[in-house]
């Protein structure tokens, strides 16, 4: 084979290679994700947003509409700040809610959006009030057992009764 | 005291030879320079180390995306995750499955094929007869070798993994039916650039640097008969692939030991 012909043919193949790594990067990984521009930010503060992590999906009506961008921690109300990249093509009434919700019983959580009923939208670098925290199973079953303990204490003089109205 | 003798002698031998391969190698690196210099003779070795083992690499990595979506599609299904299909067969291949497999290939299809022309050009005395000429074969024949065969193969191994993963797409969602919008997104969310796709790069070409190396030293240092140059191309698949398979658990503690 001639000279032009191999370094054509090495040509392609490096080029090939080149073409290979761009769709792992950016069909296959992460760095294709949309980072900016067709978007708008939106913030939410939560009390607690358990395993909520950055890339999470925010979901309305279990639609996909936008992703966490940013999660950090305000200093001075020790609350967790999530910045919210919404999708240009959809928008939010100014009164919409947001909550931290878990995808099937052990999934990843994703932020579900509630749309209200305000006339006016929720604008670019708009902070959402009405937020619901993440459920931490922890804090759940402790309540649970608080309850049942309260409980048991309020039966514990009549115990005949209680056992009566079972049977 | 004999058998005593001949221990010592064999582990005096297997040392010699771990000294040789060092100063083989640093003399190596030393003839880079010259093949950046001629760097049209790197262009013809890429050309019979790269283009021409690029058919079975794509072959080998259709053939494993294909096979991997399937079992784990049956695995997967049971617990209701085949969606998560996508993001185990990119990860297994982008991580291990692709610098390895192209590794092990890469030594039978590039190396032997190596080791057998340097060793018949060492038979044939055409080394001697070029240091007589005053030119270094190390750095006329042997430096622009291995530098093709150092960029070739993280090459090899990217479009190793990226063909797989199309196999396992057209397996899981053109046939099965898993959905394709799952299929790319948790990969996407799940699969991280440097720490994944970036590792996997770096070890494929440790392991262009290994099985280049070994090929070529097989093939300087053989006997110089039809015996020792079939022997040696046997050897460089042995050791070629013994040395992917360590260096990549050594590798793989390096790089994913944090989850």
């Amino acid at each position: 084979m001639n000279k032009r012909g191999t370094e054509t043919l090495v040509g392609l193949f490096v080029l090939l290679g080149m073409l290979g790594l761009l769709f792992l990067a950016l069909k296959a990984a992460n760095l294709g994700s949309f980072g900016g521009g067709d978007g708008y930010t939106l913030t939410a503060k939560f009390d607690n947003i358990g395993s909520l992590k950055v890339r999470a999906p925010v979901r309305s009506a279990g639609v996909t509409v936008g992703r966490v961008s940013s999660i950090t921690l305000d200093p001075k109300s020790y609350q967790g700040v999530v910045q919210l990249e919404i999708n240009k093509s959809v928008q939010f009434p100014k009164d919409s809610s947001a909550r931290i919700l878990t995808a099937g019983l052990l999934g990843d959580q994703y932020i579900g959006l509630e749309p209200g009923g305000d006339e006016k939208n929720l604008a670019s670098g708009d902070t959402i009030g009405q937020t619901q925290s993440a459920v931490v199973l922890e804090s759940l079953i402790s309540q649970f057992l608080f309850n049942k303990a309260a409980d048991a204490g309020t039966t514990a003089p009549a115990p005949a009764p209680a056992a009566g109205a079972k049977k | 005291m004999n058998p005593l003798a001949a221990l010592g002698a064999r582990s005096l031998g297997v040392l010699r030879s771990f000294g040789h391969a060092f100063f083989f190698f640093i003399d190596l690196i030393r003839a880079m320079p010259d093949a950046f210099r001629r760097f049209n003779l790197v262009v013809v070795q890429i050309h019979a180390i790269g283009n021409l083992s690029l058919l079975i690499i794509l072959a080998s990595g259709l053939a494993v995306g294909f096979v991997l979506a399937l079992q784990l599609y049956y695995a997967l299904v049971t617990y209701g995750a085949s969606e998560s299909l996508g993001l185990i067969v990119n990860l297994s291949l982008v991580r291990e499955l692709g610098p390895v497999v192209t590794g092990l290939l890469f030594a039978g299809r590039a190396g032997t094929s190596l080791t057998a022309e340097i060793g018949l050009m060492k038979a044939g005395e055409q080394l001697a007869a070029m240091e007589m000429m005053a030119i270094d074969p190390k750095s006329r024949v042997l430096a622009p070798r291995f530098l093709a065969g150092v960029v070739s193969m993280p090459i090899l191994a990217i479009l190793f993994s990226a063909i797989g993963i199309l196999g396992a797409y057209v397996v899981a969602v053109v046939l099965i039916g898993v959905d394709a919008g799952n299929f790319w997104s948790i990969m996407q969310s799940r699969v991280d650039v440097w720490r994944d796709v970036a590792n996997g790069i770096v070890k494929s070409a440790v392991f262009g640097v290994i099985c280049t190396f070994v090929a070529l030293y097989q093939g300087h240092e053989t006997e110089a008969t039809p015996e020792g140059v079939a022997y040696a191309t046997t050897r460089t698949v042995v050791i070629s692939s013994l040395a992917v398979l360590g260096m990549d658990f050594i590798l793989t503690a390096l790089m994913f030991s944090t989850p």
